[in-house]
């Protein structure tokens, strides 16, 4: 008799639903999944020895490209880290600004995710409804930073500069006709937070509208509910964070347990599941998104109440104004020494983690007194999820590790770092 | 001798008046499913290729046939090159027996019915064997999960069938919509309405469409069985599939929407009642496909071994019944006139 064997598949990197580069070497029994096995390092860059080469302040850029659909976040973490080094003060109004993008950040995070879920699970026009309010939020970035993805706007003591008074207006074109343009600067006439604030406003809508095509579509539960369960020890046991912990029962969330930020000041809920299926972290990252939507308007109130300054006022840190700089001595002097030496940072090591839309993301900073790091680890949540994919898969059909990456909400960018 | 060479002439024309039409009625198809989605999706579809991306379709086909047909080294050869055309020639040989109006058909058998299950069945042997002869684990999995899906809902669609065959009293296609006179609230789409229903997803089903595409599972096995087929070859396949979409959609109409009758007896009825009808079924499947997320294979298994068959069967017995006692205003006189 012929022996038998299981049927290994490699799933990836080049792989519709493979996230990017994941490659999985599945071993199956026919459809059912005995063992996944995820190989990482198609997208390592090497960003922690990179940053060891640079001053403090050039190595902002880099964090972006770690999770590239929730850039700010990354930045926060990092930024987070060296303030806590420095013991720098970081001006009230840049706070909010930060907490502000963060939810921004986050809720573009989650449409990304749902979109990729959806379409992974097949319900393809999901996509193209996330993307359609993810142009507004990166118009947003556009407005703050002149970048959509990278912004590189969080900086160490504050942010690059203030809110703008006015949003980038779209021009008649070729392509484009005048009353299209006029149509689509319709909500373009006021300030960056008049734009945020109608965005807000609007946003709850589409998400019942999501809900309707996915929450109780009976094809959606049967693909979701009661796949990849994670039971709340394990899921603590494997470290995973955000939603992947919260959709196991677990009310984990830095924002409410180690406030950072104004986060203390803020109202908001922190949505938990009971099962720790897909459909619970569904329902949970769904949630999210309203609640970060209130964050949004929250902060966008009370920025339109309190101007003033968004970058701390220490010039060892941050760079003088440019008009200062054209006329005072020592103000060039401190422009030139930020932007060629960077600033140094005491001896010591710190730790500070940030609630980012996938989970903990925290940045772990060891300084031997130089203006670089003498070490950099940065903690990505994605890594730990991934680690738990064969055991959430395992015994299921393959159609549902395509949920299961899908509900990880992995993206390679900070996994292989 | 004459006689049979012109019978045999005038075939090849009438022929080639079906497939013509057929083949530009795909390429439009496709078209069609690219704007009536990209309009569901809040986009635009295909523009730049022609006015409003009329052209579309044929710079795809151009672009097709200038590619490289690329056979796999491991490949069943032969096998691997004649399984396109094993799926594309049944879905257009069904064409033959369907009556576009009351006098607007090829072949008017008998069994007609009959020949279109038979027909549409061999076209699954032409994605098992191009998943068999890919030698590739993803289009082998597509040809799996092809195979026990086909024989399910085969199963399912026969018994729908049963149901229309009863009524009528008739294999014949063109019988079949005669029965269906005098008026709309005569098609058989109301004393059938299970039947029909799961008719038309089980056809969803059997042509791979959306959400029941797990033989070709984009996100899941890459393309599925024709993963590994490169320009004309995947072109054919493609054009199999929307054949097959149309002739499903052609087949609801005959069976159960009055084919070419027109909604109010007597009023006009023709050709283009049964253009629209069918128009309205091939919409629903470009729908299906910008709505539902896809099933799991094992899920689909369920559906329609657990779900469809027991519906069907339930409904001939009631149908059944309802024959034997000629009950209005559907199943009077059904039992005298057969």
């Amino acid at each position: 008799m012929p022996e038998i064997r299981n049927y290994t598949l490699n799933f990836g990197p080049q792989h519709p639903a493979a996230h990017g580069v994941l490659r999985l070497v599945l071993e199956m029994d026919g459809e059912v999944i005995e063992r996944a096995d995820p190989h990482i390092g198609l997208l390592h860059r090497g960003t922690e020895k990179l940053a060891e080469s640079k001053p403090y302040n050039q190595s902002i850029g880099y964090m972006d490209r770690l999770d590239y659909v929730s850039m700010m976040c990354n930045e926060h973490g990092y930024v987070l880290a060296i303030e806590k080094l420095l013991g720098v003060e970081v001006p009230e109004r840049a706070q909010y600004i930060r907490v502000m993008f963060d939810e921004i950040t986050r809720i573009l995070n989650h449409l990304m995710w749902i979109g990729a879920h959806a379409l992974d699970v097949g319900a393809m026009s999901m996509f193209l409804y996330a993307f359609r309010e993810r142009e507004d939020l990166m118009d947003c970035y556009e407005a703050v930073s002149g970048a959509r993805l990278h912004a590189t706007y969080y900086r160490p003591g504050g942010v690059a500069r203030d809110l703008p008074d006015h949003m980038p207006q779209y021009q008649e074109s070729k392509w484009r006709s005048q009353a299209a343009a006029d149509k689509a600067n319709g909500n373009r006439q006021g300030s960056l937070l008049d734009f945020i604030e109608d965005f807000a406003s609007r946003f709850p809508k589409y998400v019942d509208e999501y809900e309707t095509l996915l929450t109780d579509n009976r094809i959606w539960k049967q693909r979701t509910v009661g796949i990849g369960v994670v039971t709340p020890e394990r899921a603590l046991q494997l470290g995973f964070t955000g939603a992947m912990l919260r959709g196991s029962g677990i009310e984990w969330d830095l924002r409410k347990k180690q406030p950072y930020e104004v986060y203390d000041r803020m109202q908001f809920d922190i949505p938990v599941g009971t099962n720790g299926d897909c459909y619970d972290r569904y329902l949970v990252r769904i949630e999210e998104m309203r609640q970060s939507n209130n964050i949004i308007k929250q902060c966008a109130e009370w920025l339109r109440a309190n101007p003033g300054n968004v970058l701390t006022e220490d010039h060892k840190i941050a760079p003088p104004r440019r008009e200062t700089m054209k006329g005072d001595m020592e103000a060039l002097i401190h422009h030139f020494k930020l932007f060629t030496e960077g600033f140094c940072l005491p001896a010591g090591e710190a730790y500070a983690a940030v609630e980012h839309p996938k989970g903990e993301f925290g940045c772990y900073l060891v300084s031997d007194g130089a203006n670089k790091p003498y070490r950099l680890k940065v903690r990505a949540p994605g890594f730990a999820h991934l680690a738990g994919l064969n055991e959430m898969s395992s015994g299921h059909m393959l159609s549902d590790v395509v949920a299961i990456i899908g509900t990880q909400d992995i993206v390679f960018g900070e996994i292989d770092r | 001798m004459l006689d049979a060479l012109l019978l045999l002439i005038w075939t090849i024309i009438k022929i080639v008046l079906i497939i013509v039409p057929l083949l530009i009625a795909v390429a439009y198809f496709t078209l069609a499913e690219r704007k009536v989605i990209g309009s569901m999706q809040v986009r635009v579809g295909p523009n730049r290729v022609g006015w409003w991306g009329l052209l579309q379709p044929f710079a795809d086909l151009f672009k097709l046939m200038t590619k490289e047909v690329i056979v796999p080294t491991n490949s069943a050869r032969f096998l691997f090159l004649i399984a396109p055309v094993l799926s594309l020639a049944p879905a257009f040989a069904a064409w033959a027996v369907i009556p576009f109006s009351e006098r607007l058909v090829l072949a008017d058998i008998n069994a007609g019915l009959l020949y279109v299950l038979a027909m549409t069945s061999i076209g699954v042997y032409g994605v098992i064997i191009a998943g068999w002869a890919s030698n590739s684990k993803y289009a082998f999995l597509g040809a799996m999960r092809s195979a026990a899906q086909i024989v399910a809902y085969e199963i399912a669609m026969g018994f729908a069938l049963i149901g229309v065959l009863m009524v009528s009293g008739s294999l014949n296609l063109g019988d079949i919509v005669r029965a269906q006179s005098g008026g709309m609230f005569h098609w058989f789409f109301f004393p059938l309405l299970p039947l029909a229903i799961v008719y038309f997803i089980s056809g969803v089903a059997e042509t791979n469409r959306a959400p029941f595409d797990v033989a070709e599972g984009e996100s899941e096995i890459v393309a599925g069985f024709h993963v590994d087929y490169s320009g004309m070859g995947f072109a054919v396949f493609f054009l199999a599939e929307y054949a097959n979409m149309i002739m499903i959609s052609a087949l609801m109409t005959i069976m159960f929407l009055g084919g070419w009758l027109s909604p109010i007896d007597g009023f006009g009825d023709g050709f283009h009642w049964f253009l629209i009808k069918t128009a309205i079924s091939m919409f629903l499947f470009l729908w299906f496909r910008a709505t539902f997320p896809r099933y799991r294979y094992d899920q689909i298994m369920r559906l329609g071994w657990k779900i469809f068959i027991p519906v069907t069967i339930v409904w001939i017995a009631v149908v059944g019944v309802a024959i034997f006692y000629g009950i209005p205003p559907w199943f009077d006189g059904i039992r005298q006139a057969v």
